[in-house]
Parts: structure tokens; C-alpha cells; sequence
């Protein structure tokens, strides 16, 4: 249990983390503030199951020491979710493949036995709408924008896919189903085509991270490693 | 008026620090007064607007004290997430204060709930000219809580209080 609450944090802080890197430089303003307030939703989701675990784990163990005191061999989050930005378009791609989990996941886990799972499930849920719809749009826009931006998107595409078996690889098969239904429709709708009989990358959830998460955590644990206990 | 009532009037004036118009208790983020013991100890049950709404650290200090300026020596401010935080909690008043103050009001969820993929906006009125001719620009405003539109009418951009 404290293990899949712990893959559920990683994976909202990893991504959270991830399009924060976008604050200051997104492409327009209103786009930079969209997705800024798509990392503050997710790293606030993340500190609501961090909270949780913590808790569950006791022996001292705080929301803090879980994000920036674990290794990346700890770290049970999606392969996914710690790839790079790279361009406009492959960010939205990454976070639309996500949040189109997200959304069923959330949605399957509002009918949980453990209550507080349910609580942050059901609140979560009401953010990762926006997060779908805006990734949802924008997948589509760019597909179907210039030959430029359906290049992009082509190869974005490619490049992520390989992850995305690793993504749902301990989904219920409702949630998955409804993942390949959206991503199939919103694929399609971006003149865009699901890729085949691609070989797969799986391990993060077992900790076996791509090396990207270990420069991700490097910067974004830089303080705490190097002043214990620093506050602001 | 009873001890429970004098508490609920003092969080009455604690303003929210992003929309400073209205106070926490028009904005339905309190949830429960519990008194522990009389005219000393309370518990304050809050709950989050938005997940990751950094105000919330800001607003249980600013309840605790205004509540420890008024004699309450023990404050406790306890965070809860379920039933999730919805804009059906708002008051009347505190919606016509937010329009005064240039900010359309959120509508009523069940009328506004559009679908995931391509669901027609919300019709927001104009705070300024009162026009419906309005268009979204972004869903993602100012704050986790608000939404971008300009109106067509008068030409304003102004910030919608999304429904939620």
C-alpha cells in the first residue's frame, strides 16, 4: 500500500518538478502560467500523498525527507514522466499521455476502501480534468497545425512511446482501456498514428530509472543534501 | 451570540491573500469550529481550494492570530480533503463582492460542467459591462482558482472564479 501511494507521489512530483522547468519560458504567457499551474497542482497532489505515506511509514519520516532524501533507486515513478522537455510539443505529448492516465486512475481509485485515498483521489480529480482537456487540445492543435508542428509531434511520438508500456504496467484493465480509448481518439484527431510493435522500456516503478531522474534529482535535492534540514 | 458564532465573525475578517475581497469564510474553506475548551482552545477544521494553492500555509497563520489576539491561547488548525473544496460553497454576497471587485463570479458546477474533450466554455459575464459576449483566452489564470477572459463587448480582459 505505502509502496503505490509512494509510485502515485513520485510520479505528480516527477512531472510537477518537470514542467516547472517551464516557468519563465514558455512558448507565450498565457501558456508558461497554464502550465506553471498544471506543476503547482501536481506538486500539491504530490504533497497530499507524501503526507499520507509519511504517516503510514512512520519512523520519522516526513513529506520532505520522502521527496528530497530518497535516491533515485527509490524513486517508483513512471519512466514517463522523468524525460526531459525537450520541445513545446513533446512536453505536451508527455503530459497528455499521463494525465490520460491520471484521469481514470483517479476516477478508479474514488472507489477505494482506504478513505483517504479516495479524499485525494476525489479533489485531485477536479485538476487533472484541466490537465486533460488542455493536453487534449493541444496534442490536436499542433498534430494538426503546420507540417512543422506535425513533424514535431511525429517524432515526440517516437520518442516517448517506448515508455508508455512501463506507464500502465500495473493499471486495472479499466483503466487502461479507457487510457487507449482517449489516446487512440485524441491520436487520431491530431493526424497522428498510435505507433505499433515498438519495444518497450519498463522499470521505474521497481526503481530502475532512466539516467534523466538521477540529473533531475540531483538539482532539485542540491539543497537539503548539502544543508541538512535547511529551512527557508 | 453564542461562543461558536463570535469565532466564525472574527474568521469573518481574515481576507484570503490572493483575492484579498473576500474572507476565508465567504470562500467556504472553513469548514468546522470545534471548541476544545471555552474561550481558550479551538480547533479550526480548512480545506484547500486548489491541491497545491500555496496560500493555505498563509491563511491558517492569519487564522491563528486573529483567534490569539482575541484571547485563544491554543489554536489548532487541522487541513481535511474530503468533501473536496467546490465553488458551490461560496455565498451570494461573497459572489457579488468578487464582481465589485472585477472578478466574474463562478456559476452554479452543474450548469457549467462541460465535457473533457472540446466542451463548450462556460458563458461568463462581463464583470465590467455585463455583456455575455466574452471568450476564453486560458484556462489557467492568476491563480490555480481562476481562468482568463476578454470581453468582445467593451474589450476588458478580465479573470473568471472558475467553477469547480
Amino acid at each position: 500500500m505505502t509502496d503505490f501511494i509512494l509510485h502515485l507521489a513520485d510520479n505528480a512530483l516527477v512531472l510537477g518538478h518537470r514542467n516547472s522547468e517551464w516557468t519563465g519560458h514558455g512558448p507565450i504567457l498565457e501558456q508558461d502560467i497554464a502550465l506553471s499551474n498544471i506543476a503547482l497542482d501536481l506538486i500539491g497532489q504530490s504533497r497530499n500523498l507524501y503526507q499520507y505515506a509519511a504517516e503510514l511509514m512512520g519512523n520519522g519520516a516526513t513529506e520532505d525527507s520522502l521527496a528530497y532524501l530518497r535516491g533515485p533507486e527509490e524513486y517508483k515513478n513512471a519512466l514517463l514522466v522523468e524525460q526531459p522537455n525537450g520541445h513545446w510539443g513533446k512536453t505536451i505529448l508527455r503530459q497528455f499521455l499521463f494525465s490520460a492516465y491520471q484521469f481514470p486512475l483517479y476516477e478508479f481509485l474514488s472507489q477505494h476502501p482506504d478513505e483517504r485515498l479516495v479524499g485525494i483521489a476525489k479533489k485531485s480529480i477536479k485538476e487533472v480534468t484541466y490537465h486533460l482537456r488542455w493536453s487534449s487540445e493541444w496534442v490536436i492543435r499542433l498534430g494538426q497545425g503546420t507540417e512543422v508542428s506535425n513533424e514535431k509531434m511525429k517524432d515526440a511520438v517516437k520518442e516517448l512511446w517506448p515508455f508508455t508500456d512501463d506507464l500502465l504496467l500495473h493499471a486495472e484493465s479499466e483503466v487502461k482501456g479507457k487510457w487507449q480509448k482517449r489516446v487512440d481518439e485524441v491520436l487520431n484527431m491530431a493526424a497522428l498514428e498510435v505507433p505499433k510493435d515498438v519495444e518497450m522500456i519498463r522499470g521505474g516503478r521497481d526503481g530502475q530509472h532512466t539516467e534523466h531522474l538521477y540529473k533531475m534529482l540531483e538539482e532539485m535535492q542540491y539543497l537539503q543534501r548539502t544543508y541538512p534540514g535547511v529551512e527557508w | 451570540m453564542t461562543e461558536n458564532e463570535k469565532i466564525l465573525s472574527l474568521l469573518n475578517s481574515v481576507p484570503d491573500p490572493e483575492v484579498p475581497v473576500l474572507t476565508v469564510t465567504d470562500l467556504g474553506i472553513v469548514r468546522e469550529v470545534n471548541i476544545i475548551s471555552p474561550e481558550k482552545s479551538v480547533e479550526i477544521v480548512i480545506t484547500p481550494t486548489y491541491s497545491g494553492c500555496p496560500a493555505m500555509d498563509v491563511i491558517a497563520m492569519n487564522i491563528k492570530m486573529v483567534l490569539m489576539k482575541n484571547g485563544y491561547r491554543d489554536v489548532i488548525i487541522t487541513k481535511v480533503l474530503s468533501p473536496a473544496w467546490t465553488t458551490d460553497w461560496m455565498t451570494e454576497g461573497a459572489k457579488q463582492k468578487l464582481k465589485a471587485y472585477g472578478i466574474a463570479p463562478p456559476g452554479n458546477t452543474r450548469q457549467t460542467d462541460r465535457d473533457v474533450l472540446f466542451g463548450e466554455p462556460a458563458k461568463v459575464q462581463c464583470p465590467q459591462c455585463n455583456s455575455y459576449n466574452t471568450v476564453l483566452i486560458s484556462e489557467f489564470g492568476s491563480t490555480a482558482c481562476k481562468a482568463l477572459y476578454k470581453c468582445e463587448n467593451c474589450g476588458e480582459p478580465f479573470d473568471y472564479f472558475k467553477c469547480h
